[in-house]
């Protein structure tokens, strides 16, 4: 029975702020598919193309038929925890300032056994079902929850460490012009999250949903303008050590690609408001979230992207669009690289043609900014990395995985 | 009983046993202590390091130092070497090997050393570098070397068979009464149950007195003809039998046996004598479940009896029951690899009738084994090996 978590108190200024520890990062590259999969939030073994056995950990061969055919497929969850040891004198820093601390063995129906973190409702002999998390190293570890679910089950202190649950955390979303942020800030608040910093640029002048955003409760508007470097470093001054989870949902959209457009300037828009803007946001955010990954209840744990599922193949309709989307795909790899010592996560949401005005003329399916936001506060309570909302992005995302080269013929066509 | 096929290992003993005194921590290199038990080698045994043609070495702390390197090190020409990287089965798959070296003619004698050292750092990089399952799936779970995965084996064995905590107890504070009568032993005060039962717990069902302490220290041993050890006038202990298993019983959900079980019968077969004929027993005691699953799986009770049998047995030096008469490496000390040697040299003092003050009395047959390289889930490598002083 999980006890639920508190608010946290005020923090006491003349307190030293815990530092982050990772827990070790080191892995084998075939084990970097159970990274892949955790990021995705996929439950995903090896398997044997010739016999069909399901292995762990990460092996090069078949263990029972020698084959080289593994492949990591999705597999069944369900095992039974054989037997379980709670550590109190970890050997290793991270864990010793976390013990004590849970682990396990799980026996899976489809075979192999797992060591694994538990949640604290999984008992001994009984059935437990399987994922992969991303752990405060960024790595993939194997995590045993309960079968059923049991009450304020999110609010396990070992499951917590895993994911960037927005309950009593403090958020900061960019944008709070675009009907994506306001969904944004709607759904964070559901969550829980105890206040949510709203960037407004050029505060003075009205936008639809205004009054709405005002009314609510733990929401407080902020100036913030992330085209301009000292607007984002002015707001940094003032709250950046109390942003635990950064909601980027800059909106910068103009359809066009190279050959029909007159000139740089609207590239350049592009590539200020999109790329450079994030450039701002980090050097300016950055830092201080690293420093504060293991910051308590409310330590900084996430940086979430908006990004177009354009970003990995360029749709020439929006051609200018696209490469600027992926030039911030790519800069999202170098920040999560970056904060990864201090153990936040950088979540990289991919989505198709929003329902919003700027894609106006591309025909449906089109994402709703409400599933956007869902999807977004669902990544983070469950720990994942890479998402992708909607059903365009899913198309290019398994398109990409079948034949790159396809999708670029088609999209250009 | 069954009889073995296998080749006896006629005219092939052991000699000079070697410990080099263990300490907690060591500035030295792992090369520095090989090269002492080495020279004790050398020295024991009356010859000059030319004379040494084979040479074995286990070492987790050596660096990029394999046998091969250190045969400059220290200045070795030998044609026959082997590097074993065996973890707690180190010594007795070095005895195999050398005593078949020997009996082939492929060297005259050989230097078995196991040598680790223990700088502060040195645990924790033998943790970070054991094996890529390990790394990849053990390690990243807190689990703080083999604590965590020997508490899931305990507690399963535990449950499934019946054992309490203080019948582990029970074989530690036995050792640890054996290890004061061993002046090398790095646990220096007596041991209570008490005591054991209200340690500190380190990884459930594992406690403070369930757990060898990581110290740097050197164990060897030499392998030769019975001739060569008679032209050197050194007593020498014959090797009745051997038996080496590993990753075996891999579907078992849970280890709840070792490799040993495999070949129990083989190893009484070959030495020609019964469990009950044995004087005293050398258990690898990285935790005492461990030795509790040996008693079971080399054949002195059944499968689940291990709790019984040690309620039943005084485990002490004197007791009905000689184990671990060093101490062990639960009040000894654990030297890397040398913690595989450990029961091995200590089995080979006790035959040749050279323990002194942890000497069973009259012993002529004994049993060491090993047990070692918990690479994921369990501890793959086992092997046992059955010697016998000069008089039997």
């Amino acid at each position: 029975m999980i006890e639920p978590i508190v608010r946290p108190r005020r923090k006491n200024p003349l307190l030293r702020t815990r530092l982050p520890t990772s827990p070790p990062h080191a892995r084998s590259r075939a084990s970097h598919g159970f990274t892949r999969a955790a990021a995705e939030g996929r439950f995903m073994l090896q398997r044997c193309g010739a016999c069909g056995t399901f292995c762990y950990p990460a092996r090069d061969a078949c263990p029972e038929c020698l084959s080289a055919d593994l492949v990591f497929a999705d597999a069944p969850r369900r095992g039974t925890l054989l037997s379980e040891t709670t550590l109190h004198i970890p050997a290793d820093v991270h864990f010793r300032e976390r013990a004590p601390w849970r682990i396990g063995l799980v026996a899976m129906e489809c075979g192999p056994r797992l060591v694994t973190h538990l949640h604290a409702d999984c008992e001994e002999g009984r059935p437990v079902v399987m994922s992969f998390q991303l752990d405060k190293s960024g790595q993939a570890v194997a995590f045993a929850h309960p079968e059923r679910e049991t009450p304020n089950m999110a609010d396990d202190r070992q499951w917590r460490e895993m994911t960037a649950d927005p309950k009593f955390r403090r958020v900061l979303v960019t944008n709070g012009r675009s009907i994506v942020g306001q969904e944004m800030v709607a759904a964070l608040k559901a969550a829980g999250a105890s206040i949510v910093f709203v960037g407004i640029a050029e505060p003075w002048k009205p936008f639809r949903g205004e009054d709405v955003l005002r009314a609510l409760e733990g929401v407080e508007i902020v100036p913030l303008d992330i085209g301009d470097e000292k607007s984002v470093a002015d707001l940094a001054a003032d709250i950046g050590g109390k942003v635990d989870i950064l909601v980027n949902t800059a909106e910068h959209v103009r359809s066009g690609g190279l050959l029909d457009r007159q000139g740089t300037s609207v590239v350049r828009d592009e590539i200020d408001q999109s790329y450079l803007g994030f450039v701002h946001l980090a050097q300016a955010f950055g830092p201080a979230m690293r420093m504060r990954g293991a910051d308590g209840v409310n330590s900084a744990v996430a940086w979430v992207n908006i990004l177009s599922v354009y970003a990995l193949a360029n749709w020439p309709v929006f051609g200018a669009y696209s490469a600027s989307q992926a030039a911030c795909l790519s800069l999202s790899h170098c920040l999560r690289a970056e904060l990864r010592p201090g153990g936040v996560k950088v979540v990289n949401v991919f989505t198709g043609p929003l329902d919003v005005e700027w894609f106006q003329t591309v025909p449906p399916p089109k994402v709703a900014p409400r599933a956007v936001a869902t999807a977004i506060v669902s990544a983070l309570k469950r720990g994942l990395e890479d998402v992708f909302v909607g059903d365009v992005a899913e198309d290019i995302r398994q398109r990409l995985a079948a034949n790159p080269k396809a999708v670029e013929r088609e999209l250009g066509a | 009983m069954q009889n073995s096929i296998r080749t006896p290992y006629d005219r092939v003993v052991m000699a000079v046993p070697v410990t080099i005194p263990y300490v907690r921590y060591s500035i030295e290199s792992a090369q520095w202590w090989i090269g002492r038990a080495l020279k004790a080698l050398v020295d024991g045994a009356g010859i000059t390091p030319r004379d040494i043609d084979g040479f074995c070495v286990s070492s987790f702390t050596a660096g990029l130092d394999s046998g091969i390197s250190l045969t400059q090190h220290f200045g070795l020409c030998v044609r026959w070497i082997d590097t074993i990287p065996l973890g707690g089965a180190s010594a007795i798959a070095a005895l195999r090997r050398a005593a078949r070296a020997v009996q082939a003619g492929d060297a005259r004698i050989v230097a078995c050393v196991a040598g680790d050292t223990n700088h502060v750092d040195s645990f924790r990089y033998t943790l970070e570098n054991f094996s890529r399952f390990n790394q990849d799936a053990v390690y990243p779970y807190g689990a703080g070397g083999a604590n965590a995965s020997f508490a899931l084996i305990a507690r399963n064995y535990m449950r499934t068979f019946g054992a309490r905590r203080e019948d582990f107890g029970k074989i530690a504070v036995a050792q640890r009464s054996n290890a004061l009568r061993n002046p090398d032993a790095l646990m220096k005060a007596p041991l209570t149950l008490e005591q054991y039962m209200s340690a500190r717990p380190i990884a459930d069902p594992i406690h403070l007195f369930d757990c060898v302490m990581p110290c740097a220290g050197a164990e060897a041993f030499l392998v030769m003809s019975e001739d060569v050890a008679a032209s050197l006038k050194r007593p020498a202990a014959k090797i009745l039998s051997t038996i080496e298993r590993h990753n075996a019983f891999g579907d078992d959900p849970v280890q709840v046996r070792g490799g040993w079980a495999v070949d129990v019968d083989e190893l009484y077969a070959m030495a020609g004598v019964k469990p009950d004929d044995l004087d005293f027993v050398q258990t690898y005691d990285d935790y005492p479940v461990i030795s509790m699953m040996q008693f079971e799986d080399l054949g002195f009770c059944r499968k689940g009896e291990g709790p019984d049998f040690v309620r039943q047995h005084d485990l002490t030096i004197d007791g009905t029951f000689p184990h671990n008469t060093s101490g062990g490496q639960l009040s000894v000390g654990q030297a890397g690899a040398g913690g595989a040697y450990l029961g091995v040299v200590e089995a080979l003092r006790q035959v040749l009738g050279q323990a002194g003050p942890t000497q069973v009395r009259d012993a002529r047959i004994g049993l060491a084994s090993g047990f070692g390289m918990i690479n994921y889930d369990r501890g793959l490598a086992s092997g046992a090996a059955i010697l016998a002083g000069p008089g039997s």
